[in-house]
């Protein structure tokens, strides 16, 4: 076990290093990224565009930029270049509505997946079944930012049913809080529910036909019994891998959700940083969210040793 | 005796996209308290299917199942589920072919023992978990006190049907239906099981439906033996009016197709000529007639499974006595 985590932060280390070199260089080769030339502003002069250059530093050369950045990030001395402010103090800054929006997402995506994805492989084939699948195939095929949108004008400006967005601290009111969020919430689960659902479907179906199950019938279980311990249970193993890996992109780019609802988060700060092609807080955001995706992926791989005894960490694998 | 199990004219058909499976049709028989009846035919001849429908296994909703199952006297063919999950287990067990597979792999055995006894005695877990150990420990299971936290795929695959075995008495049972038991195992672990087996039916008077294509099983084990083919029982006899009596040419040719310590080795087994039929389209009139070499103008009629020779062996073949008696003679094969 001890093993095993050492590798896997060895790894982590790698997968950033590996991440921030990419984000630096695509950066350096976009055309009209200096930012030097932009913080100037219209028309400046050659030598204003050189001071500016030389403040930002600039003008040393490419590794050396990079490894400045480096030691910034890693002592949280990290400046945007256009708005002069801290980095990582931006995304902790975002942390509370990101982390409120995605835990609620994933949440609400994976309940209601379970139950459609154990309804519609119990009723294989019949009416509810059908129903379901077409459901989520709609779920599937809706872009986020046209169901945001949607949602929005439908549900806070036809029917002023919901705010239309922002978000309130969970510690100031916890009502407004989650009132606030039901609209994102659903917006970023629905693609999930439809492609979970029909991932759970499937494997229902198959493992329905294991002899276990049969064994389990056998017993004198109750059909429920049988498919909720035995046919549910095993069928949810691919299922917690899928959200591990998904949960993890989530939190790390909620981008359009985040913007379309103006809930100012880390997806929301990534936008921005991407508009106005500022390199500090993309190399952060870019990292916050890999460094999420690692370690969800890590969760991932010792859950599943959990729900799967026959994989155990660190070991060599047993028959 | 009376019997404990008797089984009537039952036929488990299922629709397919190419039609209907006749995979059982017309199958009759007795099981008495603590006798081993074996279950005999090759890949496809229904005996599986036979015995998942006792216990209501087969039932699925392209499945139509007909004819008459009884146990102590109640019919189980058309119980309700309620009905049916109190035989499951209760009273009539059953052990599959796979020992890999026929247990969970996520849950301790210990755990799959103990959810067995409490789906029908209200017991405490504790209780139901020293139960557990006892089974295990009955089935040969060293040290069951630490074993029952281990999972399957910590066990043998020999080790795996113990611990199947161990579960499908866990509720006294008074019948066992052991779905090829063997088929998955080593030689030498084979010959354990069947030891066991034997055991249990010993010492708890326990009724045995043993299904195989391995007449070696069959003769180590049974006390009677129903011969299937194509869904069909073709003879049903004692161990030894099957091994020395046969009245089937298929029988005859399934015992001639056995490897004999007796005869000197190079020779080439004989074999029964052709393929089995398919279930979806049958051969009219005798099922083996087209690869039977004793087929005369009779066997263009379907034969019932009667007591032909008024000595409680029945069979479905044509032949008068005097060509039975040929059937015995050995095989040449040039």
């Amino acid at each position: 076990m001890t093993r095993f985590i050492v590798r896997r932060l060895i790894g982590m280390i790698a997968v950033l290093f590996a991440i921030s070199v990419i984000v630096f260089l695509i950066f350096n080769v976009i055309p009209n990224s200096d930012p030097a030339a932009r913080i100037a502003g219209k028309n400046a002069d050659p030598a204003l565009i050189a001071r500016v250059s030389a403040d930002l530093g600039l003008d040393q050369p490419l590794p050396v930029q990079y490894l400045t950045m480096m030691r910034q990030i890693l002592t949280g001395q990290l400046m945007s270049y256009a708005k002069d402010r801290n980095v990582l103090e931006q995304i902790w800054d975002g942390l509370p509505a990101t982390f409120s929006l995605c835990i609620g997402a994933g949440v609400l995506w994976m309940a209601v997946a379970v139950v459609f994805g154990y309804l519609s492989a119990v009723h294989a084939g019949r009416f509810t079944d059908r129903t379901l699948t077409i459901l989520s195939l709609v779920g599937i095929s809706m872009p986020v930012f046209w169901l945001a949108a949607v949602l929005l004008y439908l549900l806070t400006y036809k029917v002023q049913l919901f705010p239309t967005g922002s978000y309130v601290p969970l510690s100031r009111n916890p009502v407004e809080w989650a009132y606030h969020l039901v609209l994102p919430w659903i917006t970023l689960a629905i693609l999930y529910i439809g492609f979970y659902s029909r991932v759970l479907r499937s494997n229902m179906l198959d493992t329905m036909n294991e002899d276990f199950v049969r064994t389990a019938r056998a017993k004198g279980l109750s059909e429920r019994q049988v498919r909720i311990r035995h046919v549910l249970r095993n069928s949810m193993i691919p299922v917690v891998t899928l959200f591990g890996l998904d949960f993890g992109m989530v939190v790390g780019g909620a981008i359009l959700t985040e913007t379309v609802y103006n809930l100012d988060g880390v997806g929301l700060y990534a936008g921005e940083a991407i508009r106005s092609l500022d390199l500090p807080p993309l190399i952060g955001v870019t990292m916050f969210g890999a460094f999420f995706i690692v370690l969800l992926n890590t969760v991932v791989d010792i859950v599943y040793a959990v729900l799967d005894p026959r994989i155990r960490l660190g070991q060599a694998a047993a028959v | 005796m009376s019997a404990l199990l008797t089984v009537r004219d039952l036929r488990v058909g299922f629709r397919t996209d190419d039609g209907l499976v006749r995979a059982v049709d017309g199958v009759s028989f007795d099981v008495r308290a603590g006798e081993v009846l074996a279950i005999v035919g090759e890949s496809g001849s229904g005996k599986s299917v036979t015995a998942q429908t006792i216990t209501g296994l087969t039932r699925a909703p392209n499945a139509t199942i007909t004819g008459s199952v009884r146990y102590r006297g109640q019919e189980l063919v058309d119980l309700d589920d309620a009905g049916l999950r109190a035989v499951r287990g209760e009273q009539i067990a059953m052990v599959f072919q796979d020992p890999m597979s026929s247990l969970n792999p996520v849950y301790r055995v210990g755990d799959q023992i103990v959810e067995m006894i409490r789906a029908h005695r209200d017991v405490s877990r504790a209780e139901a978990r020293e139960r557990a150990v006892e089974l295990l420990r009955s089935v040969g299971i060293a040290q069951p006190e630490s074993r029952i936290r281990d999972y399957p795929h910590q066990f043998s695959g020999g080790m795996r049907q113990r611990v199947m075995i161990a579960m499908a008495l866990a509720l006294e049972p008074a019948v066992l239906i052991a779905d090829e038991p063997t088929t998955a195992l080593d030689v030498t672990v084979q010959a354990q099981i069947l030891r066991l087996l034997a055991r249990l039916n010993r010492e708890r008077d326990l009724a045995v439906i043993m299904i195989t294509h391995d007449l070696g099983v069959v003769a180590e084990l049974a006390d009677r033996v129903l011969v299937m083919y194509a869904g069909q029982v073709v003879e049903n006899g004692t161990l030894d009016d099957i091994f020395y009596r046969p009245q089937h040419p298929y029988t005859a040719g399934l015992l001639g197709s056995l490897t004999r310590l007796d005869e000197p080795r190079g020779r080439r087994l004989p074999q029964i000529p052709g393929q089995p039929p398919s279930l979806l389209t049958p051969p009219q009139g005798c099922r083996f007639a087209p690869r039977c070499a004793h087929r005369f103008d009779r066997c263009a009629e379907l034969p019932e499974l009667d007591d032909r020779g008024g000595t409680g062996h029945l069979d479905r073949c044509w032949l008068d006595s005097e060509h039975r008696q040929r059937l015995r003679e050995p095989v040449v094969v040039s």
